[in-house]
């Protein structure tokens, strides 16, 4: 099918960026999104252009390296799943394709439809994590934890980390996301040791590194991937309540 | 300390008790507004001088006109933050499956104190001393002013930006205060939608019968 692709281009996180146009002639339906992308980029290669850059890594959906806004929707317009998972079939003949970057203060463009993702990072590393010796594992059955709480646990812990809850929010909160972390490790007892400490470090940073605030509208759960529900962040909210 | 109390988290949990506080006095300013279509003046002005004299009421007005201001100032430092989080915005907009009136809060609420300025003006400056008015009969006040077609378009205008306003507001404060549940979270939706109803509906029937049928 044919297909008029309108993609972001900025040369570096300093230059001003815009909208290029590109025709696409021979789009098969069987093709995936970043496959699309790879067609275009090898044209633009033999035609001694520069290619559009994106993140990709694992293209199984469960990395969190491929984010872009597509038509209106953070990972394109098919809900819980990510843009390495979009498959060209959802589009239709004549269409015309917005492609842009997650756009947020804290998410700086580096180049075209990359962005700087180091503000979760630091967020992860403010508090994210439990403080254990690693080696030997030990006896799994030692510390019993209820099936509704490790379901629950899981449920956020899948969360991974792409950022098209921020892409999604009006505010470019990144409530879910943290939310989402907090969560894994306050479900379960190993977390709890240092709940307090965890959720003031973390909420700071996010804070912090200049992302919005939550006014409760619910675009971050409809458009992530890994469905992380809001119930998260009102978890978070008891949390940070307990923890002063 | 300033950054625990003016944390994300801070900010948004005194917009949602301030707002809850005043989700609470809505219903009471109702009740009080009814008297206005008995054709006898009395009850109406007593209540209002009640309301204007007794020590407690004047206690809860104060904690209401701090809240109000809490709830503004917030919800304005609130808004120009996430503004100020996505300074370059998307050009295929946003096609997320969202809550209609929850992107809208910030202009919805900002009708409201559009009306809340009028009203000031028309009623709480007089019973202060600031403007001049008879402060001891709201009730002529109030029947003159339904008399003007002006001021009910403005009156019903707000009350249906009110309810678009409340329709978000109950189900967000309870988010933001960590009460979310399996069960509870849908009933309070629902309570909430007829509250966003019933609430304006309440005001715009008497805003309606003192113009049209009087």
């Amino acid at each position: 099918m044919k297909l008029t692709l309108k993609i972001w281009r900025q040369k570096n996180a300093k230059s001003k960026g815009n909208f290029e146009t590109y025709q696409m002639d021979n789009v098969s339906p069987e093709m995936a999104f970043l496959e699309m992308l790879d067609a275009l980029n090898k044209r633009l290669v033999e035609e001694d252009k520069d290619p559009v850059a994106f993140d990709h890594d694992c293209r199984e959906g469960i990395c969190g390296s491929c984010g872009m806004y597509i038509n209106g929707h953070p990972h394109g317009p098919i809900p819980a799943i990510t843009t390495c998972h979009l498959s060209m079939r959802f589009f239709k003949e004549g269409q015309t394709v917005w492609i842009e970057p997650w756009r947020a203060k804290p998410f700086p463009v580096i180049k075209d439809l990359i962005v700087d993702r180091t503000a979760f990072d630091k967020i992860q590393i403010a508090g994210g994590f439990i403080s254990v010796n690693t080696g030997a594992a030990p006896e799994a059955n030692n510390i019993l934890i209820r099936k509704k709480d490790s379901d629950n646990a899981f449920d956020s812990a899948i969360c991974i980390g792409c950022g098209a809850c921020v892409a999604a929010c009006k505010n470019a909160s990144a409530m879910l996301f943290v939310s989402a972390k907090i969560s894994q490790f306050a479900l379960l007892p190993q977390g709890k040791v240092e709940a307090i400490d965890r959720v003031r470090a973390m909420v700071a940073k996010m804070d912090e590194v200049g992302f919005g605030n939550c006014s409760n509208t619910g675009a971050c759960e409809a458009e992530c991937p890994k469905q992380i529900k809001l119930t998260n962040i009102s978890r978070m909210n008891r949390e940070y309540f307990k923890a002063y | 300390m300033n950054k625990i109390l003016f944390s994300s988290i801070s900010k948004k949990f005194v917009m949602a008790t301030a707002g809850l506080f005043l989700l609470l006095f809505l219903p009471v300013h109702l009740l009080i507004n009814f008297m206005l279509l008995k054709s006898d003046p009395e009850p109406f002005n007593k209540a209002a001088h009640f309301m204007a004299t007794f020590p407690l009421v004047k206690v809860f007005e104060i904690v209401l006109i701090g809240a109000i201001m809490i709830h503004i100032t917030w919800g304005i430092m609130l808004q120009i933050q996430n503004w100020l989080a996505r300074p370059v915005g998307y050009v295929s907009g946003s096609k997320a499956d969202t809550s209609f009136f929850s992107r809208f809060m910030i202009w919805t609420g900002s009708s409201v104190l559009i009306f809340l300025v009028l009203h000031f003006f028309n009623f709480y400056f007089v019973k202060l001393g600031l403007v001049p008015g008879d402060a001891e009969d709201f009730y002529s006040i109030a029947h003159n002013l339904f008399k003007l077609p002006m001021y009910n378009y403005i009156y019903l205008t707000c009350f249906t930006l009110l309810g678009f306003h409340l329709y978000h507001a109950l189900g967000s404060a309870f988010q933001t205060l960590g009460l979310n549940h399996r069960i509870w979270t849908p009933v309070v939706k629902v309570i909430s939608i007829i509250y966003a109803i019933l609430l304006p509906a309440g005001f715009a029937f008497i805003s309606i019968s003192l113009w049209l049928f009087r």
